[in-house]
């Protein structure tokens, strides 16, 4: 909502300067967004009088005209078409100056020779004085315009748009009126409404409303007003005020509209009389009936928009837009002015729903105060009948179901629970009284107020205390800064914070990246497979953001094209977010986290040797990851094929019971070529809730007694895992092994074809005694055994 | 007693000449061991007048002590200088950088959560956390926001299906833990919102935090008190904090916070579009209808929400200039905050 401060004025005087009133509404809650000088600055322009216009002797397009300023007359050469003996026109004396921008000096209005004839001066135009962009000709001053008397002071150019950012409880606000009733109770002044006299008819004629949609249409006005001038203009006066209100001057009649829009908030609407037939009916649309608006839009409404019909055809979206065919146009002789409530739920998200925003859907939507329709309807009779002339029937009102006005009970107890301030009984009735509400009952203890009809946003207690903390100024309300002590909390040790894991990684030299959660299709689909499916958005933004992720891996690998791009090659990223797996009955949402690496192991440095990543880096940071929370040694890797992994590098990961917690490996090649990302890529993908599991530490005591390691090679079929070999050595090797390592893998000539050498280390120690040779020896030949019998193993010579 | 003096300035001069340590235990076993020619020579005393033999078994065994000391500080010499050419030789350029991996570094927007949960954790509150696809129930009408009201046309919501959506805000968190404990209740909720709305100040998924406090007697100077305290704790300055009324349908009173501009303290610049303020965020009483909604009486307890863009809050905190370079994730811009 832009209004004129001017305007204002004439409401209620603040007293305010600018600054003033700007801060005052902004802590009311009326958010000025915006604030701008209806005219350029300037001095030295008067009211100028033309008191005769010639040729001038060398130039066509320029004329010699003789101007009056109250006090001389001047010769000024001036080339506008509109000039004439008679006008009067905003006319800048010798020593004006006009400041077309603040960054600009001031453009100074001296005596000059044009095309060799002198001229004291210059006519202007509206854009000239900045109140439009752009004009033609002369700005045309009305005839009794007192010549001599400054411009800034005749068409009252001190004055400034305003423009507030009404948050959707304030609909009241929409209107000059609601901003003043605001001003009034902030500024504490009293508001002057303008006099608006019932127009009494001069025809008896009536048009018919019947109302069918009674809950959606509680009041719907009507008159007929006949012969109207359709010649006439527009005058200055209304159209500067339109205008300070950030409209445009269209026609007579939708300037009246528009004008009772703006200063009573009361969106109206003009018919064509002539293309009504038989009556107003005011209904729900049919379905699929079809209805052509003023913008020249076609619409097919649904049995859920509410319409203006007459006897033959849908007229109007009711609240929203009139239709073409019924609209005023220039052959308009016999109008059908149209004041009406439409109920904010009939309204609300229907225009939305048609792509549409109105200046009359955007109130009826708020709320519109149920009681001003009569009131508008003769404030736009009287202006229309002052401007295009016209004979006016009587109003025709119809009811449906007029909403009730709330009562609401404040209890001056729950004043102060819920601000933390205690108010008097009378400062709260006065800022209520101010405000509109009316007190119907009241005692030690609480009041009861009526609602106005212009309140839509008031119907709780909650609510009053709201409008009386905000007339009461939050900033009055005092700061508590100790809110009573909390007990102690206790974390869960048995949990590792993600905070934690993601701290890890970037000790292991991790960048987080953090990419969006809706994907594109194409990419998820090309790193994690179409059998999953996707959860796909209903209204993307683009058609590439818009399924949700299932897996982090693909934000990773077109971060990592990105990075790539860029020249960065070494790359060592990580995110931890959630993924989104549709299932069956419901959509799986968890949280993964998930690392990319790529390039050379360290960064290029002088010494190293620009060794590349390989699966085992990878490998080895989950394991560092898994092994957090003293989980080391309860995770099994196993051999896996799964997009977008290449096949003879992957292994899923497994916890003690067998689930899958992750995948790490390296990047498909194939999947490497379409995505244009070659070299070195691996990638892993974990499940928070199997990395957040952590073991409460129990210590044991320490042995006394010596331990005993012995290493063993043994040579087996390349094709056994060592995974397997190291778990059957582990279940073999009794409850003293301490430490098993696997410290060499060879295959060569010292062994036969397909076939490999593992070389394993164990270490013993017994928590109360030395173990013996015997002891070990047994050990070690129980797991040569069970090696020989489950893989085929032999001892290597 | 030549023989002594002649063989004493031989072993002499042959210690002094010897260049490494085992030259110099060789010359020690030459003249000094049990074969040596000293020992030798105290073999030909006997050979010597009675009365001869102890001024020359004196004069040997003070050549043999001179000859250890010798020995014993070119041993010395030896080392020392052995030790100083070896540490000459090792001498390395200690200006060449060292090798290492990469710094990692957090995102700056998780930095900021972690900031912020840490405030707030110091202060008693837990953490909460919630699914980001939402029923429109929790998102929406749980929080007085019923279908077509104009508020949901604030929120550009994405739909998945009818009734489901992405969450628009972190305020559906707040009633499902609403739904589920019993006040008194602190807690914080951060993560990711999506909103249908993608230009140079907005990005179609970003980051909020919220906070709710329920209790009995919790107002609105609490509420004050507790935003502006966290607000100096997070900037760690003492800039003015406002709070200009505001509507939201699940707070009542509902306000918008505003905070001294910390870019230029409020003189106005870019940051603040020369008004001395940001908005930071909003917050209010929680509306009754809210708490009754979740089964939380509004005769017994009130509350308190507050919520902040995090993403904002970070741009602010990291002078980062345009909320888009967030989501592109290229490295060198994250890296700044490693």
């Amino acid at each position: 909502m832009i209004f004129s401060k001017n305007w204002l004025k004439e409401w209620v005087d603040s007293e305010m300067e600018t600054p003033e009133l700007i801060a005052a509404l902004t802590m009311a809650g009326l958010e000025v967004d915006g604030q701008e000088q209806v005219a350029r600055d300037f001095t030295g322009i008067v009211v100028g009088e033309v008191l005769s216009v010639e040729q001038h002797p060398d130039a066509d397009k320029l004329s010699l005209c003789q101007v009056s300023d109250g006090a001389a007359t001047h010769q000024v050469v001036c080339g506008a078409p509109n000039v004439r003996a008679g006008l009067k026109v905003p006319f800048a004396t010798l020593g004006a100056e006009i400041i077309t921008s603040p960054d600009e000096k001031p453009f100074k209005i001296k005596a000059a020779k044009l095309r060799g004839v002198e001229s004291h001066g210059m006519l202007c135009s509206a854009e000239e004085l900045g109140l439009e962009e752009s004009s033609e000709g002369l700005l045309e001053l009305a005839a009794d315009a007192p010549v001599g008397q400054d411009i800034r002071d005749f068409l009252a150019l001190d004055d400034v748009s305003i423009e507030v950012d009404l948050t959707p409880n304030r609909g009241d606000c929409l209107g000059l009126r609601g901003i003043a009733r605001e001003v009034g109770v902030l500024a504490r002044k009293d508001v002057t409404e303008p006099q608006i006299k019932p127009v009494p008819p001069t025809i008896d004629e009536e048009f018919p409303v019947n109302i069918t949609a009674d809950e959606a249409c509680p009041r719907y006005l009507g008159r007929v007003i006949r012969n109207i001038n359709p010649a006439a203009e527009t005058p200055f006066w209304m159209q500067e005020k339109l205008r300070r209100c950030g409209l445009r001057s269209i026609d007579p009649v939708v300037d009246i509209t528009n004008f009772v829009l703006i200063e009573l908030g009361q969106p109206m609407h003009a018919f064509d009389y002539s293309k009504l037939a038989g009556r107003i009916v005011v209904r729900m649309a049919k379905a699929k009936e079809k209805l052509t608006l003023l913008d020249g839009k076609d619409v097919e409404l649904s049995d859920d928009v509410l319409v203006i019909a007459d006897d033959e055809k849908a007229v109007a979206m009711a609240g929203i837009m009139g239709g073409l065919q019924t609209s005023v146009t220039e052959e308009t002789r016999d109008v059908f002015l149209e004041c009406a409530f439409f109920s904010p739920l009939a309204i609300a998200g229907k225009a939305r729903a048609f792509g549409m925003h109105t200046d009359a859907s955007h109130r009826y939507e708020r709320g519109v105060d149920f009681e001003l329709q009569q009131t508008a309807m003769e404030r736009a009779t009287e202006l229309l009948l002052s401007v295009v002339g016209g004979e006016p029937g009587p109003i025709t009102e119809a009811i449906g179901k007029l909403p009730e006005k709330p009562r609401v009970t404040l209890r001056y107890a729950a004043v102060e629970r819920l601000l933390g301030i205690s108010l008097s009984p009378d400062e709260i009735k006065d800022i209520l009284q101010r405000l509109g509400l009316i007190i119907e009952e009241e005692n030690d203890a609480q009041l009861v107020v009526a609602v106005p009809s212009f309140r839509f946003d008031i119907s709780i207690e909650a609510d009053l205390i709201e409008e009386l903390a905000r007339i009461y100024g939050y900033n009055n309300i005092p700061s508590n800064v100790g809110l009573g002590a909390s007990p102690l909390r206790s974390q869960p040790e048995a949990r590792l914070p993600l905070q934690r894991l993601k701290q890890a990684l970037v000790t292991m030299g991790y960048q987080e990246i953090v990419t969006y959660s809706f994907i594109e299709p194409k990419l998820a689909t090309l790193v994690c497979g179409a059998e999953q499916g996707m959860v796909r958005l209903q209204n993307p933004i683009s058609e590439d953001m818009s399924v949700m992720r299932t897996s982090i891996l693909p934000g990773l690998l077109s971060t990592a094209v990105y990075n790539r791009n860029r020249q960065q090659e070494r790359l060592r990223l990580f995110e931890a977010g959630m993924v989104f797996i549709p299932g069956e009955a419901k959509t799986t949402q968890e949280v993964t986290v998930a690392g990319l690496i790529s390039g050379e192991r360290l960064p290029a440095n002088w010494s190293n040797n620009k060794e590349l990543y390989d699966f085992f880096d990878a490998k080895g940071d989950v394991e560092q990851l898994l092994s957090l929370g003293g989980k080391s040694g309860q995770f099994t890797f196993a051999a896996a094929d799964r997009l977008p992994f290449h096949p003879g590098r992957c292994a899923e990961i497994l916890d003690s019971s067998g689930q899958s917690i992750g995948f790490v490996g390296a990047l498909h090649p194939q999947i490497q070529r379409e995505l244009g990302l070659p070299g070195n890529v691996y990638l892993f993908e974990l499940r928070l809730q199997a990395l957040e599991k952590a073991i409460l530490p129990s210590a044991k005591g320490l042995s006394q007694y010596p331990s005993v390691s012995r290493d063993l090679a043994i040579v087996v079929d390349e094709s056994v895992p060592a995974g397997e070999i190291l778990s059957v050595m582990r279940a073999q090797a009794g409850e003293n092994l301490t430490n098993l390592r696997l410290f060499d893998v060879y295959q060569g000539d010292a062994v036969a074809k397909n076939k490999k050498s593992l070389a394993l280390g164990l270490t013993w120690q017994h928590p109360s005694r030395t173990l013996s040779d015997q002891e070990v020896n047994a050990i070690i030949s129980s797991c040569v055994n069970a090696l020989h019998e489950q893989f085929n193993a032999n001892l290597r010579d | 007693m030549a023989d002594t003096d002649t063989l004493l300035d031989e072993a002499l001069a042959a210690i002094q000449a010897s260049s490494d340590e085992s030259s110099l235990d060789a010359l020690r076993v030459q003249y000094l061991g049990k074969k040596g020619s000293f020992t030798a020579l105290l073999k030909t005393l006997g050979q010597l007048a009675p009365e001869d033999r102890p001024a020359a078994g004196e004069k040997i065994n003070a050549a043999k002590k001179e000859l250890q000391e010798a020995i014993d500080s070119r041993k010395q010499a030896l080392v020392s200088a052995g030790l100083d050419a070896k540490l000459r030789d090792e001498k390395i350029d200690v200006t060449l950088p060292g090798r290492r991996q990469s710094a990692g570094g957090l995102h700056p927007v998780s930095m900021t959560l972690e900031r912020i949960t840490d405030i707030f954790r110091s202060a008693g509150y837990e953490v909460a956390e919630g699914p980001e696809i939402e029923d429109e129930y929790h998102n929406f009408e749980a929080l007085n926001i019923p279908e077509h009201h104009p508020a949901r046309a604030m929120h550009d919501t994405f739909y998945v299906s009818p009734g489901t959506v992405l969450r628009t805000h972190t305020s559906p968190v707040q009633v499902r833990v609403m739904e589920s404990e019993k006040p008194p209740i602190r807690i914080i909720c951060p993560g990711r919102v999506y909103r249908c709305d993608s230009d140079l100040t907005h990005t179609p998924m970003f980051h909020q935090v919220e906070g709710l406090v329920i209790d009995e007697n919790v107002n609105f100077a609490d509420l004050k008190g507790t935003v502006e305290s966290f607000l100096r704790a997070y900037f760690e300055a003492d800039q003015p904090v406002r709070f200009r009324p505001s509507y939201f349908p699940f707070t009542e009173p509902s306000a918008e916070i505003d905070m001294g501009c910390v870019k230029c303290g409020g003189e106005g610049c870019r940051i603040c579009g020369h008004s001395g303020w940001l908005e930071v965020g909003g917050c209010g009483m929680v509306h009754p209808r809210v708490l009754e909604m979740s089964g939380v009486d509004p005769e017994k307890y009130s509350g308190f929400a507050f919520g902040m863009g995090v993403d904002r809050l970070a741009m602010l905190r990291y002078e980062v200039s345009d909320l888009r370079t967030y989501f592109e994730n290229d490295i060198r811009f994250l890296q700044q905050f490693s």
